[in-house]
């Protein structure tokens, strides 16, 4: 376990786990506060989550699996999420998406999160990220962009060079 | 593994208070409350109800030991509860018995509703259908959702012939599928740890090993990760599944999913034949089923037995068989001649030459070292002969470590027996320096070994050889049967009929699983031709008859049948 986690962080950490009567409660919080910091979680911060919870490591391995915003590898630097729930893929998600992975050299048929060799971008789809009115949408990293066309995807693109 | 879990509940009886329930139309009156997995009383759940019944109702998850989970949804069953009017008075038919109200869908009147038969507590006048035709229906649906991304690979599966998935698709499955999609394809071969391999592809998911591993043994190492059609029971990559009680997931394992190293591909389980016995590996003397095919010991299970081990078995006891089978076990008579060479010889010619030797002995020059690992009628038949013949006779006492479960300290699977029968006093072990002494100084000029290398017990190997006779009754060959002057070839307790009696005072009975190999016969037989010849009574020629004459002669065992005992044991004071 060689996980380095700045004392700041583990404070905020304990701060969470103090919100729950069982400390087990506070392993989702656990799990984004470690994922906002170093981007993604490795098998070290989920063995460093069990152990700061009383936990076996497969315990939070469940959660982590289970949930799709949680990453167990590292993904670019700036990441598209594109929308796909039901107004989105009637607007034009899945184009939005299909065009943003044929600009990068992606496989738009993936299933998954998928990063460019250089480490740069990341595509994925994502469930409703509520404008449903705007459709379709998208966010690069925190940013939100709504009734994204596919040539202002490719400015957004150009942006983040 | 430290904190204490309820791996052998106590035995709780059912609240004497009854329910009346209809279960396909019958009535019966079951009681109220029932032990769940933890021995506490809680309401008694429609499966429960059902079995008493006698009706079975199929089910993957559920585990009368284990916590119910009701995630494989098998057991559902449709029913009925009575109606109540708005005066919460019962509304009736016509003919004036309570009018019953079928479960259905919320929003859809006509489509019956079932609920999962583990987790649902029975109330009264509550009606079960679970030969209905929507029960039937709704088993039909689970399974097929069951083997959407089933490999259907049966014929090369080990569980074959004794899987749940296979039994319920006989009763409740179809003959076609309808799914034409791709199969989700998950992990194979996984090598969770020293003695379990996983498929994932034939994992129903119902979690029993996880909840076993978890809840009863307190080493949560499994757990279920990825979501939907990729649920997959895994470890935590790094960490290993090797606690002493792993193969007991293999069992409990509905499917082939969880298979033991050790039996894998190794037999079809239907050329098994199955014969109930105990395991000799401590003084716990969990109850066995032992599967054999033509006198090939090829896997040991745990045999049910609330008393003693409940439905488990430790991994240790459970693999420790092969030695039965060696290649090097004693299979002759053998009679060491004047040259010093030992020869085969026959039972009549070194029994008579044990017995003409012991008939000269002067008492006090004779010693017996009868191991607590013969059945409890072997120690006993030794003791008449120890007190014919004025013998010292003592025991080897093997203790090693012990566990809050089930293994015991004591390694020796039938101590009380000796107790019991006198061979050894309230100290086993305890005459056995004197013993040794006395070989060393020629004070004792005959020594009769059975089941226990001298050697190994601390005697010196060069005061073997100034005796003037050496009787090695053993199993396989160690630096006693080397010295010997007579060696007796015995039985291994899977080879033989008998009984230990377990730390607890546990008498339990075993039964022959396979043939001893060439000469080799059970000790008991050749020790009562001995007692013989040394002018004991004619006696029984049978195991009954031998337990009987010992009942009535070892206080403890006072009033004890052979056909009582069962093949779950009687429990005495020691």
């Amino acid at each position: 376990m060689s996980l380095a986690v700045p004392p700041a962080l583990e404070a905020e950490i304990d701060t969470l786990i103090s919100h729950y009567p069982q400390r087990r409660s506070a392993s989702l919080m656990i799990l984004h506060a470690l994922q906002d910091h170093f981007g993604w979680l490795s098998q070290e911060a989920i063995e460093w989550t069990a152990a700061k919870l009383g936990l076996q490591p497969i315990n939070v391995l469940e959660l982590v699996t289970f949930y799709p915003m949680f990453r167990q590898a590292p993904a670019g630097k700036f990441q598209f999420k594109v929308c796909r729930t039901l107004s989105c893929a009637l607007g034009g998600g899945h184009a939005l998406h299909g065009h943003l992975c044929q600009k990068l050299g992606l496989d738009p048929h993936k299933h998954g999160i998928q990063t460019t060799p250089d480490g740069k971008f990341s595509v994925e789809f994502v469930e409703c990220l509520a404008s449903c009115g705007r459709a379709p949408v998208l966010m690069v990293n925190e940013a939100f962009h709504e009734a994204v066309t596919p040539d202002q995807a490719e400015a957004l693109l150009s942006q983040c060079r | 593994m430290s904190t204490p879990t309820p791996f052998l509940p106590p035995q709780t009886a059912p609240s004497a208070e009854t329910i009346r329930v209809k279960v396909d139309g019958r009535d019966i009156d079951v009681p109220k409350m029932m032990p769940d997995w933890q021995g506490k009383l809680q309401p008694t759940t429609m499966l429960q109800a059902c079995q008493l019944a006698g009706v079975e109702v199929p089910h993957y998850c559920y585990h009368s030991k284990l916590p119910v989970a009701g995630n494989c949804r098998m057991c559902l069953v449709e029913f009925g509860t009575p109606m109540m009017g708005p005066d919460r008075k019962p509304v009736l038919n016509e003919d004036g018995t309570p009018k019953i109200a079928r479960s259905v869908l919320p929003y859809e009147p006509g489509t019956p509703r079932g609920a999962i038969a583990c987790a649902t507590p029975i109330s009264p006048g509550m009606e079960l259908y679970p030969s209905s035709a929507a029960t039937r229906q709704m088993r039909e649906a689970v399974l097929e959702s069951l083997l959407i991304n089933h490999p259907l690979d049966c014929p090369i599966c080990d569980q074959a012939g004794e899987c749940k998935l296979q039994e319920y698709s006989v009763q409740h499955g179809q003959a076609t599928t309808r799914f034409v999609e791709t199969k989700v394809h998950k992990p194979k071969v996984v090598d969770l740890g020293p003695r379990i391999v996983l498929d994932d592809e034939r994992c129903v998911l119902c979690t029993r090993c996880i909840r076993f591993t978890r809840d009863l043994v307190g080493d949560d190492k499994l757990g279920i990760v990825n979501r939907g059609s990729y649920n997959t029971i895994a470890a935590f990559p790094g960490t290993r599944f090797e606690n002493n009680y792993t193969l007991n997931t293999v069992d409990l394992c509905p499917v082939g999913a969880l298979t033991s190293k050790d039996f894998r591909f190794q037999m079809r389980v239907w050329f098994l034949k199955e014969t109930p016995s105990i395991c000799a590996t401590c003084a716990t003397g969990c109850n066995v089923t032992v599967g054999s095919r033509e006198e090939v010991i090829h896997r040991l299970t745990p045999r049910e037995n609330d008393a003693v081990n409940g439905h488990w078995m430790c991994d240790h006891g459970r693999l420790n068989y092969r030695w039965v089978g060696r290649s090097d076990r004693l299979a002759e008579v053998q009679v060491r001649l004047s040259s010093g060479d030992l020869q085969r010889s026959s039972w009549t010619v070194a029994l008579d030459r044990v017995a003409q030797h012991l008939r000269k002995a002067t008492a006090g020059s004779v010693a017996i070292i009868a191991s607590a690992r013969l059945t409890t009628e072997e120690l006993f038949l030794l003791r008449q002969i120890g007190v014919r013949v004025g013998a010292i006779m003592d025991s080897v006492p093997r203790r090693g470590e012990g566990d809050a479960y089930l293994v015991h300290a004591d390694k020796n699977p039938n101590m009380n027996g000796a107790r019991a029968t006198g061979v050894v006093g309230a100290e086993p072990g305890s005459q056995l320096p004197r013993i040794i002494e006395g070989i060393r100084t020629g004070a004792i000029r005959t020594v009769l070994a059975f089941g226990e290398d001298l050697v190994k017990a601390g005697c010196p190997a060069e005061s073997l050889g100034r005796l003037e006779m050496l009787v090695a009754g053993d199993i396989l060959p160690n630096a006693t049967t080397a010295r010997a002057h007579v060696v007796l070839p015995g039985c291994a307790h899977l080879e033989k009929r008998g009984t230990f009696i377990n730390a607890k005072g546990r008498v339990q009975r075993f039964r022959k699983a396979v043939e001893a190999p060439g000469d080799a016969r059970p000790e008991w037989e050749y020790l009562l031709d001995l007692h013989r010849a040394l002018g004991g009574p004619s006696g029984p020629d049978n195991i009954e008859g031998l337990f009987h004459w010992m009942a009535r002669e070892v206080p403890v065992l006072a009033g004890l049948e052979w056909s009582r005992l069962g093949d779950t044991g009687v429990t005495v004071t020691i």
